[in-house]
Order: structure tokens, then C-alpha cells, then sequence
């Protein structure tokens, strides 16, 4: 087993889902069908190699620092499913 | 043939010439989305009254002699790239309802061009999948044989172009997306460099491989749209700060004297019978234009899925956190408090495929796992485009399959992931090299599927392919057909 249905569990609290028991049963078998499949990249001596995160080599991309065209709040706010004057509200944070 | 039937330089040359009107041809286009768009469902919202308006003011426009590139022409946007005031879902549920406040770049450059928008088309939910079976609005069918798929994630981009129900269409490809409909849809779809084409308001699924291109009915389309929408976009911070090329002017200049690599791992066990002799065919077809062909290796292809289905899941992963019910989308009425509301509006408003890989790309960027994952796979990339480098200092053009099998059936491959991960086998690689890619048709299966072959080239010679594939277009003698609907 690479995955068990506790780690299962643990990402995906981290990932902000839930599932009901079967789904989790379902998703634990799946993901270990294919972290089963990704274990062919140790094969694959990677010593020394750079790991390659863009496609095309490129610096940071600066400009200017000018004022240029923004959203006006009632666009920001136009689909929120709970917009209230200016701001987003949200369930309860704190008890 | 019908004014929907046409391509857009044969459209354009008519109403140059007086012979039609924008007016007309998007009646025509919407004369046949109202007649087959029941058994395709290729779209998912249509702009009907907007496009008609619009056509409107391209006739007055060509009355005043101000005809651009794309005036008058209906082209259909896939559903992932905003466009103001139109809804646009991504396939899921949980943007069913969003707006945006703004158009994707893109869509400017194509509406500055004069193009007409048709409407949004179908796609696998965030362009997850292969066969636009996640998309929360049903599955489009293939118009070719309305049991089976039409390739994804931009299905719905393919089967408008194929089914005549629009004249072009834009997808996005980050594994494949537009090329392997367009293969098994029988239109051409090309998947331009990394940073040709600006990203900027295309919904993200993995930013390092995304990619934006044109579905077409032949490869002279190809080249006009690509006209249209490549381009460094200030907007865009890896969106390439070069100039971009005339691409029509590559469509005469022929391959006398190219080397074309055929890639000996693209022809492996599990390739249909029936595509491998097209694409032979093809190859045949290109060594006729005075081209010579030769085998190379590009040695870590086997790796390519594995690394894929790391990079583009752990980039999700981290990408979709935004839908979290606050700001815009799908919000759950059950929410008891903060935490809990994440929870339920992700749940409910993601489908499975897409838990699958937040899942994935979270396990792979979790602690503790991220050196065995994700840095290996990040690593195993740097290799994969190492062989590419490679290749093309001996060769111009790689040629391969664009697919392994033609279409598959609707529900054939939703019951294994993996199997399905499988239908994208031989495009991954070009996204995670970065490189572009172009499908052209190349015939069809005794059953009467089509067959897409496949052409790569170096950083930025979207030119080259252009170049190859008007070639073997023009010269591939391929029957004329259309889908019976």
C-alpha cells in the first residue's frame, strides 16, 4: 500500500474536502493504483539534475510601477455568493 | 455546401467579394447548432442574440471597407476562458453561475480582429480528462459516431469545428487537450510554445503546461487564427516578449530537403492496427515532398505519463484552492462554520476527477513526499526535454501518432483513471517540453473513425509546422468527407 485510508483522510483535510466512507475507499484505492504506477520513476537515476519548473527559461518579469485599469468594487463583488456593501461575508470564524 | 461548411479564408474571400454576409453565415451557423446540437452537445452556453448583433456591425463594417483578419467569422470559445459578462463554467458546477468581470486576452484579440463568438463549448470539468465525460454538463458526442467520445478536454472546441457548427473554435492544451480531439474529431488543432500565446484570463489548471491554440478545418485556418492570438501580452509574465511571424507565409514554402524524426517509441505495443497505417501512410506522404525521415530515440518517453501526472495535479492542486465559496462560485448552504464551508462548497461543487487530482497533488506536495514526487518528477522533466534538445539538432519535425487508438466509446475508460490517463500517452511530453505541437488529419479507420498525425518542432517554429503540415495536407490525397448527422 502506498496511500492508507488515514493519509487519505489527511489530504484530504489539507485539500479542504471531505467524502463520504465509500468515496474514501474508492480515492485510496485509485490514488495507490496510480502512485503504484508512478514508482517507474525510480528507476530513473536523477542524480545532479536540475529540476526543470518552467518550460522556457525566463527571469522574473519586471515593469513599471504605474497605476493601470482595476475592478471597481460592485465588479469584485458582483459574484460573490454573499456580497454585503463592501465586503465578502463569511460563516463564523471565531467563537 | 453550405455557408457553415466553409473555412475562414474561403469565408472571408466572399465577403470580400460582395458574395455573402456576416448576417448570413451566422444564421447558417446557428441553423445547424439548432439542428444537431440536441446529439452533439458541443456547447454549453450559446450567444446566439450577441453574435447576431455583432454580425450586424461586421456588415456595416465591410460596407465601410474596414475588413480585418477574422470580420464576420463565427468562432466558438471552449468554456475556460473568461468572457465578460458571459458566463463561463470550466465545466464545473462550482462556476456554473460566474460571470467574469473580464475577457481573457484572447478573446479581445479575436473580437479586435473582428471575430464573432458563437458561444462556450464543452469540456471536461477544468480540463480534466480526455473525453469530456467530466464536464458537469453532460458528455459531448463524437460526430463521427454519436456512441463514442470526442477526445478532451476540449471535446466540445472539436466536435463544433467537426460538426460544422461553428467555422473555428479555440481550445487549451496542457497534455493534450487540443490535439487529441482534433485527431479524433478529423479537424486540424494546434498546441502552440509555452508563453506564444498569452494565459491571461484562461482559467488555470497547471500553469507551467497550459497552453492555448486553434481548431480548425484545414491548416490555412490554422495559420490565421494563430495569426489572431499569438503574442506577448504585458498582462502575462511568462507570455514570450518576441515577435511573432506571418504564419500564412509559411503555407507554400514545402519540406524539400527537411529531415523528419520518427520517434521509435511512439510506435509501440498498444498502438491500433488501423492508426499506426495511417499514419505510416503519412509518413510515406512526406518522404514524397522531398523530405527524408530517419528513426530516433527520445528515450525517457515511458516516464512521460508518470511525471505528468505529478507536475499537472500538484500545479491543481494549488491552483484550485481558490474556489473556496467566498469570493465567486459554487458556495454550500451547509457550511456550520469557516472550515466546514471549504469543505462542503469544495466537495459538492467539485466532480470526482477533479477530487482525484487535488487529492494527488496535494499527497504529492505534503510533507515529506514533496522530494519523492515532485521534485523527482521535476527532475525526470528537465530529462525529457533534454531528449527533445537532443532530436532536434538532427532533425527539423518529429512525427508521430497523435493518438494511440481512434475514439472510444462513451463510458468505456470513466471506471479506471488510468486507463483514461493512457489516451494522452503520446502528447504529454510536448507540453512538458514546452514545445508546439500540431494535429492534422491523416484518414479514417475502416469503421470510419478519423486519424490525426502528429507534428513537433523546436521553441517557437509554430512556422515549421505550419509549413509541414499545409505540405502534407495539400498532397496527402485524403477523401473528402464530412460527419453524416
Amino acid at each position: 500500500m502506498k496511500i492508507t485510508k488515514e493519509e487519505v483522510e489527511y489530504v484530504a483535510h489539507l485539500a479542504r474536502l471531505e467524502f463520504h466512507a465509500g468515496e474514501t475507499e474508492k480515492f485510496t484505492s485509485q490514488l495507490n493504483g496510480i502512485l503504484l504506477y508512478m514508482e517507474m520513476l525510480n528507476q530513473i537515476d536523477t542524480t545532479g539534475v536540475e529540476p526543470m519548473t518552467h518550460a522556457i527559461a525566463q527571469k522574473n518579469a519586471f515593469r513599471d510601477d504605474v497605476v493601470g485599469e482595476s475592478l471597481m468594487n460592485e465588479a469584485a463583488l458582483a459574484n460573490a455568493p454573499d456580497g454585503r456593501g463592501d465586503f465578502f461575508r463569511v460563516p463564523k470564524v471565531i467563537e | 455546401m453550405e455557408l457553415n461548411e466553409l473555412t475562414i479564408h474561403e469565408l472571408q474571400k466572399k465577403l470580400r467579394a460582395g458574395d455573402t454576409s456576416s448576417t448570413e453565415i451566422v444564421q447558417a451557423v446557428f441553423k445547424r447548432i439548432e439542428a444537431v446540437e440536441p446529439r452533439i452537445n458541443a456547447y454549453i452556453t450559446l450567444m446566439k442574440d450577441v453574435a447576431l448583433a455583432d454580425a450586424l456591425k461586421a456588415d456595416e463594417a465591410v460596407k465601410k471597407g474596414d475588413i480585418r483578419a477574422l470580420t464576420g467569422i463565427p468562432i466558438a470559445l471552449k468554456d475556460i476562458f473568461c468572457t465578460k459578462g458571459f458566463r463561463t463554467t470550466c465545466g464545473s458546477r462550482i462556476l456554473e453561475n460566474f460571470i467574469p468581470p473580464y475577457d481573457a486576452t484572447i478573446v479581445e484579440k479575436l473580437r479586435q480582429a473582428g471575430a464573432i463568438f458563437t458561444g462556450k463549448t464543452n469540456m471536461d470539468e477544468f480540463a480534466m480528462g480526455s473525453s469530456t465525460e467530466t464536464s458537469f454538463f453532460g458528455t459531448t458526442k463524437n460526430p463521427w459516431d454519436l456512441n463514442r467520445i470526442p477526445g478532451g478536454s476540449s471535446g466540445g472546441s472539436a466536435a463544433a469545428v467537426a460538426a460544422d457548427e461553428c467555422i473555428a473554435s479555440l481550445g487549451s492544451d496542457t497534455g493534450g487537450s487540443i490535439r487529441q480531439p482534433a485527431a479524433l474529431c478529423g479537424v486540424v488543432g494546434m498546441k502552440p510554445t509555452y508563453g506564444r500565446v498569452s494565459r491571461f484570463g484562461l482559467i488555470a489548471f497547471a500553469s507551467s503546461l497550459d497552453q492555448i491554440g486553434p481548431f480548425t478545418k484545414d491548416v490555412e485556418d490554422c495559420a490565421i487564427l494563430m495569426n489572431g492570438i499569438a503574442g506577448y501580452d504585458p498582462k502575462e509574465s511568462t507570455s514570450i516578449p518576441q515577435d511573432v511571424p506571418d504564419y500564412r507565409s509559411f503555407l507554400s514554402r514545402g519540406i524539400d530537403g527537411w529531415t523528419v524524426g520518427i520517434p521509435k517509441e511512439y510506435f509501440i505495443e498498444g498502438i491500433d492496427a488501423e492508426v499506426s497505417e495511417a499514419v505510416q501512410k503519412a509518413i510515406k506522404c512526406v518522404e514524397g515532398l522531398g523530405a527524408k525521415t530517419m528513426e530516433i530515440s527520445l528515450p525517457h518517453t515511458k516516464y512521460c505519463l508518470a511525471v505528468y501526472y505529478i507536475i499537472a495535479p500538484a500545479e491543481a492542486s494549488s491552483n484550485l484552492a481558490r474556489y473556496d465559496g467566498v469570493k465567486y462560485g459554487y458556495r454550500s448552504p451547509d457550511g456550520q462554520d469557516l472550515l466546514d464551508m471549504y469543505k462542503k462548497s469544495r466537495s459538492e461543487g467539485f466532480g470526482a476527477e477533479v477530487k482525484r487530482r487535488i487529492m494527488l497533488g496535494t499527497y504529492a506536495l505534503s510533507s515529506g513526499y514533496y522530494d519523492a514526487y515532485y521534485k523527482k518528477a521535476s527532475q525526470v522533466r528537465a530529462l525529457i526535454k533534454r531528449d527533445f534538445d537532443d532530436a532536434f539538432k538532427t532533425c527539423d519535425i518529429i512525427l508521430t501518432p497523435t493518438t494511440p487508438t481512434p475514439a472510444f466509446n462513451v463510458g468505456e475508460k470513466t471506471g479506471d483513471p488510468l486507463q483514461m490517463y493512457l489516451s494522452d500517452i503520446l502528447t504529454i511530453s510536448t507540453n512538458l517540453a514546452g514545445i508546439p505541437g500540431i494535429s492534422v488529419p491523416c484518414g479514417f479507420t475502416k469503421g470510419g473513425l478519423p486519424v490525426g498525425v502528429q507534428f513537433l518542432a523546436g521553441h517557437l517554429e509554430e512556422g515549421k509546422l505550419l509549413q509541414i503540415a499545409a505540405a502534407y495536407e495539400k498532397n496527402a490525397n485524403l477523401e473528402k468527407r464530412r460527419p453524416n448527422l
